[in-house]
Parts: structure tokens; sequence; C-alpha cells
């Protein structure tokens, strides 16, 4: 075991892990932060997607151990029931969900090309930066809507 | 995945020794081929030296005619590069298509040229464009540096620093991706640098990454689309399998080898 410390939705943690825990297991065994799903073996449904220092990647395809000192944020810590995210407030009035179990990682996805497109998102734009996210119930079409009312909500919502 | 030890050096000397220490052990950049294949228990490994704290490997600059990427610069990083779109925008391009979003935010250029998988695009833009491999140890051409399948000239105790690219006349990259898995089912790099014309082949050959010599001088005497119509790729040495046959490959190399010179203008 080794000890890893980072800080989570604004909370240090220090925890000993096994170096093979990957950072998704750590979220949910070790801090029961369960908002962040597993959906495949092989990095490719994105239901896993957290932030990392400020980018999204797949938390099941990053060790916790490779963490250290970083800052990481799930989907618990962007909005709360009382006071959704306007990504999560968009997804909700959209329908953009069935099952809702891809819907963690669609919208730390979605915050993320925000972060980096900016608050006016074209219907391509979202199509081809939601590749590495998987829905199988929607068909996409309300999450695509989704994302691009979020992101122009995003604009007039203080980060 | 299999339990393994793990080190964290933060310096290049420190990673050497490690490497040294743990006879096995593999490096880990952005970890997005590494990890997964750990995961699936495809690998097990002594340990795992994570390049991740080693300040230094992420630079991406331009030093005369060359444009300089560290190893451990991800994929994000190099698409979004101001000295990469301007020095080589086609390469740019290529980062930005690879993988998803949260596989370009993690992986790096160092650690996909050094696993060489042959459906990866680095290895053609690399080849192409005739980059030097600068490693703790030395400095290795292109064509030392990619050995086969999976395989380079890269030591045990041999830790790849920077990618040195010379910034060509012109370079262009066109690929059919796998609908799956975005890797290249086949991709075409087409660069004019001061050293002539050289077409490289991704994804397709049945021993890596390859070149080839008809379409190369053909463009070197007229760099046009059409002057690699018609010229065929012998199947023999492609890869088949249950993406795509050897013949569709081929005919691939050719519609991807025009859209490469197009995109080269």
């Amino acid at each position: 075991m080794s000890k890893v410390s980072m800080t989570v939705n604004g909370q240090s943690v220090s925890e000993d892990v096994e170096p093979r825990m990957l950072l998704v297991q750590f979220l949910r065994e070790q801090l029961l932060l369960t908002g962040t799903h597993v959906g495949c073996d092989t990095s490719q449904c994105g239901a896993c997607v957290v932030h990392v220092n400020g980018r999204a990647i797949k938390s099941c395809t990053a060790l916790a151990i490779a963490c250290e000192g970083a800052t990481v944020t799930t989907i618990e810590g962007i909005g709360s029931e009382s006071n959704l995210h306007p990504m999560q407030e968009a997804f909700r009035e959209h329908h953009a969900l069935q099952c809702g179990y891809c819907t963690p990682g669609m919208i730390m996805a979605s915050i993320d090309i925000v972060n980096r497109k900016g608050h006016k998102l074209d219907e391509q734009t979202i199509r081809e930066e939601l590749e590495g996210n998987i829905c199988r119930c929607t068909g996409y079409h309300n999450i695509v809507k989704a994302v691009g009312a979020g992101a122009a909500a995003m604009a007039k919502t203080p980060a | 995945m299999y339990a393994f030890d793990y080190r964290r050096p933060s310096t290049l000397n420190e990673a050497d020794l490690a490497l040294k220490a743990m006879p096995g052990a593999k490096l880990l950049a952005g970890g997005q081929t590494l990890i997964p294949t750990l995961k699936q228990r495809l690998n097990r490994l002594p340990g795992l030296i994570d390049l991740g704290a080693i300040t230094g490997l992420d630079g991406i600059s331009r030093k005369d005619g060359t444009l300089v990427v560290g190893a451990m610069a991800t994929h994000y990083a190099v698409a979004n590069s101001a000295e990469v779109k301007t020095a080589i925008p086609q390469l740019a391009n290529l980062a930005e298509n690879i993988g998803d979003p949260q596989v370009r935010n993690r992986g790096t250029i160092g650690g996909s040229l050094a696993n060489n998988d042959p459906a990866a695009d680095y290895p053609a833009a690399a080849l192409a464009l005739g980059a030097s491999f600068k490693t703790n140890k030395r400095s290795l051409t292109a064509e030392q540096f990619f050995k086969g399948l999976f395989e380079t000239a890269l030591e045990e105790n041999e830790i790849l620093t920077e990618i040195h690219f010379p910034v060509a006349k012109r370079f262009g990259y066109a690929k059919f991706a796998n609908p799956a898995s975005r890797y290249a089912l086949v991709g075409v790099a087409v660069a004019e640098t001061a050293g002539g014309v050289r077409v490289t082949v991704t994804g397709a050959g049945a021993d890596g990454v390859f070149r080839v010599p008809a379409m190369e001088s053909a463009l070197a005497k007229s760099f046009a689309a059409n002057s690699v119509s018609g010229i065929a790729v012998d199947t023999k040495m492609l890869g088949s399998d249950m993406h795509a046959a050897a013949d569709y490959r081929a005919h691939l190399i050719g519609v991807l080898a025009a859209r490469a010179v197009t995109l080269a203008g």
C-alpha cells in the first residue's frame, strides 16, 4: 500500500491505496462517490469521465496513485439537488437521459467541451466532441440539444 | 489487474535508476494503452515507473527548422499548440483526430510512439517527416526507431524524451478511422522536406508503418493528387483482419494518399 493525496471536489483526501487501484475505484469504493460510473472495461464508454486538473479524463484509465497532488472534480462536485449545474439543468430540461447511467460522464465531458470550445457550440462540434461517451438509450439527439443549451446557459452563470 | 510495484521519480536520472532497480518494469506515460492492457490482464509487469512527475518533458518549441515536441506532451497539447499549428499544421490535425477528447487529454506522443501500435497515427507522421528520436542515451532516426509490430529500437533502460520534426515544405495526413476505436484502419502521410518526398502508411502494414517508394518518386516528379492514382501497393505486405481485408486496405491507401497530397497543398 502507498499513500496518495489529492483534492476531490474541494476537499483534501489522503488514503492508502494499492498501486493498481484505478482512479474510478478510488472515487467509488474508497471515497464512496458513486456518481462516477463504470460502463465498460475498454476505455470507450465514458461513463467514468471526471476532471483532473481541469481536463476531462476517463477515470477507469488512470491509476489513483498517479493522481498524486491532483485536483479532481466529479459529478458530485459541480452542483446539488437544490442547485443544479447549468449543464445538469439542461440535461433535465431537454430530457437528455433515459436510464441515466451514462449521464454523469456525459455531463462532465460536456462541461469540458465548453471549457475548451466556448459557449456557442454547433451540432456538428457537439457530436464530434461526444465521441468518447456512449449512450445506449437516447439516440443522442436530446443529449446534443442539452449540451448546446447547457453551454449557452453556462455563459450566463458564474462558474 | 495484477499487482505491481510503483515508482514516481521526479527526475530522468531517478527514472533511469528505478528502471535498473526493477528489471522488467515499464514506463508509464499517459497510460491510455498500457492501463487498458493491464486491466484486461493481457500483460503482467513487476513494476511501473510513472514519468508524470518529471518536469520539462512536455514542452513544445521551434528551433530554427525543427519542431521539438517533448515525449510527455499530450495529444491535446500537440493539437492546440500554436507552434505546431504554425510549423506543421497537419500534425496538429493528426493529433486532434486521435481517439476521443478524454484520451487526447491524457495520452502522450511519446507513449504512442514508444508503443508503436501498427494502427497508431504518429508513426506515419514521424517516418514521413524524417523525425529524430531523442532518448536519455542517444538519438535515433525514424528508420532506426520503428522495428515492426509494437516494437522499437528503444532498449530496456532507455527513455524517449523528445521528438524532433523537421519543418516540412508540405505535409498532409489522411486517415480512414476504425469507427469503434478511431485507430487508423489505414492512414497515409505525405511530406515534402529538404530530404525529398516521402509517403508513409500506417494501419495497413503487416509489419507496421512503411514507405511507398513508387508513390514517392511519382510525387517527386509532380506533387499532385492524380500522380498517385493507379499506383498499387502489394497486398502481400498488408494485414488482413476482421476490420478489413488486405485488398480493401490496398484500395484505401490509394484513396488516402491522394487526399493527403491535397491536404498537404
